[in-house]
């Protein structure tokens, strides 16, 4: 560092200390060993300002409006009120990149963003913020402009920040992972890609999130982050090893398997036969993967594999959290044709929540607050058993509709049966 | 004045991941068969075609220098195949196609500081979120938490001795951006705004900042002439909202913005469905450096969990199985008025039978 002191940080010293490694070692490194001024102004400046939140427990940034041309979001923009004190990281924003879907990178790619990032910005990157992005943590708004056209050129672009559709998200999945139902890389890439105009020219009521898990695992919390979560689910039957199972069985003992598996079964599913072979009744199974979470090599899921739909999920603000809701109990996707139908649910449901979400309002919110049906009706899904926990407990509506309602319901049925034999009515 | 001309943004979205992927994951995709778990930290993947890949994933400081960020990929170029991922919980995997990689890629992760674990029925890396280092509106510093209690927690990510996995997330502040957590320790405020009305009128978007209220308690007023808001403190619950939309609204207080510690939230369907936190400690000091009265709560409630739950009971499962009752007796942390909840859709969470365990 050429002209200046570092800051004293005795607070984030003490970071410094224990096992695990340490995120102020490594600022520390930027402020000290790296070969640009600039970078170790940078660095200094954000410790200083960091110590002095430390000291005083309080935050001070403050947002404000930057982003890239033609864009209208993507940034998180950073300002500094204690920016006199702090004058190198004065301009401290980030920028919001897309990750490969599946969150795959070379060693090579990685060199590259880092080189690109060292030249523009603080060094500091974290894979990944919460929304799922590559934060590149610290640019001046000058340099946001150059990083970002320098990476752009290689294949990287913007994620949303704002009432936009935001990035979206899939676990591993089918890349390694034998519990994988769906192509989680290419539904994600499918869905978030056709609305790039969404991603980066914020205009929506609030944010829009897309969390693609490939099983009911769930590993990317898709039911209680996402506005629109797709998960991976089977609806044939789960796929037994015996031979595998029998194995398990011998190794670890019939009260052992009795007690963690068989018991453990949210619909009493399972049987452990006299002969240790293991009997699932399939009609029952709410594919909830706890017995194939424990014993991965003898059960896996079944064959005929698809999606659950579910919408509306999202934390406290402002209504409190709520979980998403059931709005396809399931469907196919392999052909092309279902992966437009796929985009066009989505399509349909951001239409109805841009027309009639009120500013601020997430799409679970406006479903609260108008109620599923209404919701169901205007993005054209018809309604079913499995979008509820119970029916109805109050007598308090209007049910004039009734017969109407219900020639419609066994007209589908009939429907469903012509166009789908094999359907289960 | 000649208009420089701009670059246009090239509108690609999400990159394709097939480009950096692993070539046995490529060439066995949607192909695996099983896996197994040969020891903490290490994840063996077998492919029906007779392909395994090994994967060893290892906890980082998650607010990666440039010079990590190089090490980690000169240890993927030369101890592993130079295919790596990051997990939701910001760890890093490296992937390789023979079991003779594993062990010299786990020395040299650890021997440069790195800690492998964070597989099976351990105690995964704290998720985080910004905090002090980059939020605007953090009553907290995340980054700091999560580095302290992982130091007191690292035994326990580096081996599987819980009775399931245990998820923890940190949030600084009320809109819990760390989200669901077996446990969660989130910011908690105690007390309303302090509001600079001299800044009100020019900075904040008065009807987008009363809208903003979940419970209604701000309204428009007049200070010193000077439009601005008030709020109704008998109403206000302390819960942040305003301060994003409106930077004079100031929540965050060097005293009163506290921690809270939830439990139980687990997003899987394995076992019982999908279920959100709920309180358990509030109160709590929000106590930089090194945050010591959150992180032995944090302990005291794995131990408790650890010692009596049953193998793959996840936090929720055990509570629903013992009970609150038990569960604050085990922990011994106080139960108040303040955990009964009466927020909307709130009588469900009441007891309403005569099941009751003694």
């Amino acid at each position: 560092m050429a002209d200046r002191e570092p800051h004293p940080t005795p607070m984030l010293n003490e970071l410094e200390t224990g096992p695990w490694p340490s995120f102020v070692s490594g600022i520390k490194r930027l402020r000290d060993d790296h070969r640009q001024d600039r970078v170790n102004g940078v660095a200094n400046d954000l410790l200083g300002q960091l110590e002095h939140s430390y000291e005083t427990r309080k935050g001070y940034w403050k947002g404000g409006t930057v982003s890239v041309y033609g864009y209208g979001g993507g940034i998180i923009p950073r300002f500094s009120e204690v920016g006199q004190q702090f004058p190198d990281s004065k301009e401290f924003h980030t920028l919001r990149v897309q990750p490969p879907a599946g969150n795959h990178y070379s060693t090579d790619i990685l060199r590259q963003l880092a080189d690109s990032w060292e030249k523009w910005g603080s060094g500091l990157v974290t894979f990944h913020g919460q929304t799922g992005n590559i934060m590149f943590i610290g640019a001046t708004t000058d340099n946001t402009q150059h990083f970002f056209d320098e990476i752009n050129d290689y294949g990287f672009d913007l994620g949303g920040a704002g009432p936009c559709v935001r990035t979206a998200q899939s676990c591993v999945g089918a890349s390694r992972c034998e519990q994988s139902c769906a192509n989680e890389h290419k539904i994600h890439r499918t869905l978030v890609n056709n609305f790039t105009d969404d991603v980066h020219r914020p205009a929506l009521p609030y944010k829009f999130k897309f969390k693609i898990s490939g099983c009911p695992n769930d590993c990317m919390n898709a039911i209680e982050r996402a506005d629109m979560a797709v998960i991976g689910t089977w609806r044939d039957d789960i796929k037994v090893d015996q031979d595998e199972w029998k194995s398990y069985v011998e190794t670890k003992g019939r009260q052992h398997t009795i007690d963690n598996i068989i018991t453990r079964c949210p619909t009493s599913s399972l049987s452990l036969k006299d002969d240790d072979s293991l009997e699932i009744d399939n009609r029952n199974c709410v594919r909830c993967m706890h017995c194939i979470n424990v014993v991965p090599k003898a059960l896996s899921p079944g064959s005929d594999t698809g999606v659950t739909v579910l919408m509306g999920g999202k934390r406290t603000l402002k209504i409190g959290d709520l979980m998403g809701t059931v709005v396809v109990p399931f469907m196919k996707v392999d052909s092309e044709e279902d992966y437009e139908r796929l985009v066009e649910i989505a399509e349909n449901t951001i239409d109805y929540w841009a027309e009639n979400g009120l500013e601020h309002e997430r799409c679970g919110e406006m479903i609260e607050r108008i109620g599923l049906i209404n919701f169901l009706e205007g993005i054209g899904i018809d309604v079913d058993p499995n979008m509820v926990a119970e029916p109805r407990e109050s007598s308090y509506v209007r049910m004039d509709g009734w017969d109407e309602e219900a020639i419609r319901w066994f007209e589908r049925k009939g429907e469903q049966k012509r166009v789908e034999p094999n359907a289960v009515a | 004045m000649a208009k420089k001309e701009m670059r246009r943004p090239i509108e690609s979205g999400c990159p394709d991941g097939f480009q950096y992927m692993h070539p046995v994951m490529v060439k066995n995709f949607s192909q695996w068969k099983w896996h197994d778990h040969p020891r903490p930290g290490v994840l063996r993947h077998v492919a029906e075609s007779g392909d395994a890949i090994w994967t060893v994933r290892a906890g980082t400081q998650r607010i990666l220098d440039v010079f990590t960020l190089r090490t980690l990929c000169d240890i993927g170029d030369e101890f592993a195949d130079g295919h790596v991922r990051f997990t939701i919980r910001s760890n890093i995997e490296y992937m390789v196609d023979g079991e003779e990689k594993v062990n010299p890629l786990i020395g040299a992760l650890e021997n440069a500081g790195f800690v492998v674990g964070g597989t099976g029925n351990s105690v995964a890396m704290i998720a985080h979120t910004q905090g002090w280092l980059h939020c605007d509106i953090p009553g907290t510093d995340a980054s700091g938490i999560v580095k302290s209690m992982m130091d007191e927690l690292i035994d326990e990510f580096k081996n599987c001795n819980m009775p399931n996995r245990v998820h923890i997330t940190t949030s600084c502040c009320q809109i819990n951006c760390g989200g669901q957590g077996d446990i969660a320790i989130n910011v908690q405020h105690t007390k309303p705004p302090k509001i600079n009305h001299d800044l009100v009128a020019n900075v904040c978007e008065r009807p987008s900042v009363v809208a903003r209220c979940p419970v209604a308690a701000i309204r428009p007023a007049q200070v010193n002439g000077k439009p601005t808001l008030e709020v109704d403190e008998k109403k206000c619950i302390c819960c942040g909202a305003c301060y994003p939309p409106c930077p004079p609204m100031q929540i965050n207080d060097p005293e009163h913005t506290k921690l809270a510690i939830w439990v139980g939230g687990n997003h899987s369907n394995a076992r019982s469905k999908p279920s959100f936190q709920k309180l358990v400690a509030s109160g709590i000091p929000n106590n930089p450096p090194r945050w010591p009265e959150a992180t032995a709560i944090v302990k005291k409630i794995l131990n408790t969990y650890k010692d009596d739950a049953r193998d793959w009971e996840r936090i929720n499962d055990w509570i629903d199985r013992i009970g609150w009752s038990r569960f604050f007796e085990l922990t011994g942390l106080a139960f108040t008025k303040y955990h009964i909840d009466h927020w909307r859709g709130s009588r469900k969470s009441l007891n309403s039978s005569t099941h009751i365990r003694f």
